[in-house]
């Protein structure tokens, strides 16, 4: 009866030690977003997301990747010592969040205008606003290094950001293994 | 409506829409302590939805929701 006991107990406190080793291993509430796009609505998109992931009490990380990375420049700083490839992608990429323009009917400039005249009008938070914002709730952001080094922008190029970091695939993949929630927009 | 409840602030969420409302007031909930219950009011109807998501996702709590004129009114206690 007692080795029964002693048994029921061992094997009580082998569950626990699993339970307490699983909820430690549990995701915690984070999401991590790859943002690919460098299209107005999309990365509006991304940015609501990430702004309401904060409000309910997730920890966000956005990593900025290929057409994504212009999004992230400032347009009043320059890159220094660029290639003629480098002059030429940074001519014809958008100079920062207030240059990138609809995935849809942006019209020759004309649509993405209309769009933008429209969110101020109902109140809706500009792409500058939502990074701002982004930054202040403490929204972690990555910067892909290779899409940095191919299109030939430098990191005094980049917005000033609380938080921004470059970095490479596997640091995507360590956040997005702890992650609830993985999003590629 | 607070007639019976005590609200400890208020908050005017009104013309803002998403995802501003969410964000504001998880920010002004802990400008309040555990137990005390804070008042936004929004015009936003999508919140119909998303405060109820935003508070069972952070652990507060939703006393009371009342909708007149457009506006909708929560009373949302801090629980967490």
């Amino acid at each position: 009866m007692s080795t029964q006991l002693a048994q029921i107990e061992e094997q009580i406190a082998a569950m626990k030690g699993q339970l307490e080793a699983l909820s430690a291993k549990k995701n915690e509430k984070k999401l991590s977003m790859v943002v690919f796009s460098g299209d107005l609505d999309r990365v509006l998109a991304a940015f609501i997301i990430a702004t309401g992931a904060v409000a309910m009490g997730m920890d966000v990380v956005m990593f900025f990747t290929f057409w994504g990375t212009p999004v992230l420049r400032d347009k009043g700083k320059q890159g220094r010592d660029k290639d003629i490839m480098g002059k030429m992608f940074g001519a014809m990429l958008p100079k920062g969040a207030c240059a990138v323009k609809l995935s849809k009917m942006n019209m020759a400039g004309m649509g993405t205008a209309m769009m933008k005249s429209l969110m101020k009008k109902k109140n809706v938070a500009s792409l500058e606003q939502m990074i701002e914002m982004a930054g202040e709730l403490g929204v972690q952001i990555y910067v892909c290094e290779m899409s940095m080094d191919l299109m030939g922008f430098k990191r005094e190029e980049m917005i000033t950001y609380p938080s921004m970091a470059f970095c490479g695939v596997a640091k995507f993949l360590e956040e997005a293994m702890t992650s609830k929630i993985q999003l590629f927009i | 409506m607070s007639d019976e409840i005590k609200v400890d602030k208020v908050m005017d969420l009104k013309g803002l829409p998403c995802p501003m409302p969410v964000v504001k007031v998880s920010k002004g909930i802990k400008e309040i302590s555990v137990g005390q219950v804070l008042e936004a009011h929004t015009t936003d109807p999508g919140a119909l939805s998303d405060f109820p998501a935003w508070a069972r996702t952070s652990g507060n709590e939703i006393i009371k929701t009342e909708q007149g004129g457009g506006v909708i009114k929560f009373l949302i206690k801090r629980k967490a």
